[in-house]
């Protein structure tokens, strides 16, 4: 069941980043910007979280929870430190993602050559 | 007038994106994509015992090898031409834009072309991720202090 609602609401997120950018004719980087942008707004009240809660991966997965975790690392942060916590927890969380990219990213342009 | 007439012209021929399939074909891949990632997270659950929050970050990081793998012989691009937003959302399209960019400029040595080239994609993301956390962040802070919110 769970990997239906990952699907589901992945899917859903997916095909309306895909709509936004036929619409107003953007590039898939406006896209991302805004996704990053609209999760992190949606964490102000916890909602993100919720989405997390229902459909796991499904939130997880779009750039997103990208978003929603670099202030979620902040609001945690900023409740042990008070007010520089903000700064200092933002990349708590998505450290994890950020670093293994830059390193997967780097070894596999030392070892690959580019194609086309 | 010329402008004009030749802006009509264009106009005219002009292909329309086909709205309803490109959202259907991104809905399946994205969808594909996360339900792939949900599937990793139960396999590390259940078979290798970990706690679930630590089970998410593996399939995370095991996504980005596999998207960055794929970029690196070619294949993810040529899965974004079919798949679109499929593609781009999820968070194999950041992982594509690091290898890409450090790819394209391999030519120009390590340091000047793969280094400094690796976020020229993807930073973008990265700037907006901060700067709206900051602002979001301030204003949840503020929210909390004065008893708005819990």
């Amino acid at each position: 069941m769970i990997f239906l609602k990952a699907f589901i609401v992945g899917g859903l997120i997916c095909a309306l980043g895909q709509l936004i950018l036929d619409f107003f004719k953007l590039t898939p980087a406006h896209i991302t910007c805004g996704f990053v942008v609209t999760g992190a707004a949606l964490d102000v009240f916890g909602l993100y979280d919720r989405l997390i809660e229902f459909a796991g991966a499904g939130a997880q997965l779009p750039i997103m929870s990208f978003g929603h975790s670099v202030i979620h690392g902040a609001m945690e942060k900023s409740e042990q430190l008070g007010f520089i916590g903000i700064g200092m927890g933002m990349f708590d969380l998505t450290a994890v993602g950020i670093t293994a990219a830059i390193l997967f990213a780097f070894i596999i342009a030392l070892v690959f050559k580019p194609k086309g | 007038m010329k402008t004009k007439k030749y802006e009509e012209v264009i106009k005219n021929h002009e292909v329309k994106p086909n709205y309803v399939k490109n959202a259907l074909v991104s809905f399946f891949f994205g969808g594909l994509i996360c339900a792939g990632g949900q599937l990793l997270i139960e396999m590390y659950v259940h078979w290798f015992g970990f706690v679930r929050e630590t089970a998410s970050t593996l399939a995370l990081v095991t996504v980005i090898l596999i998207a960055s793998v794929a970029t690196g012989l070619g294949i993810y691009d040529e899965f974004g031409q079919i798949a679109k937003a499929g593609a781009f959302v999820p968070i194999t399209g950041f992982a594509n834009s690091l290898t890409s960019a450090a790819l394209e400029s391999k030519s120009e040595g390590v340091v000047l072309g793969i280094a400094t080239n690796l976020f020229k994609l993807a930073g973008a993301v990265i700037v907006f991720a901060v700067v709206s956390a900051y602002v979001f962040g301030i204003l949840r802070y503020l929210l909390i202090e004065f008893n708005v919110l819990s």
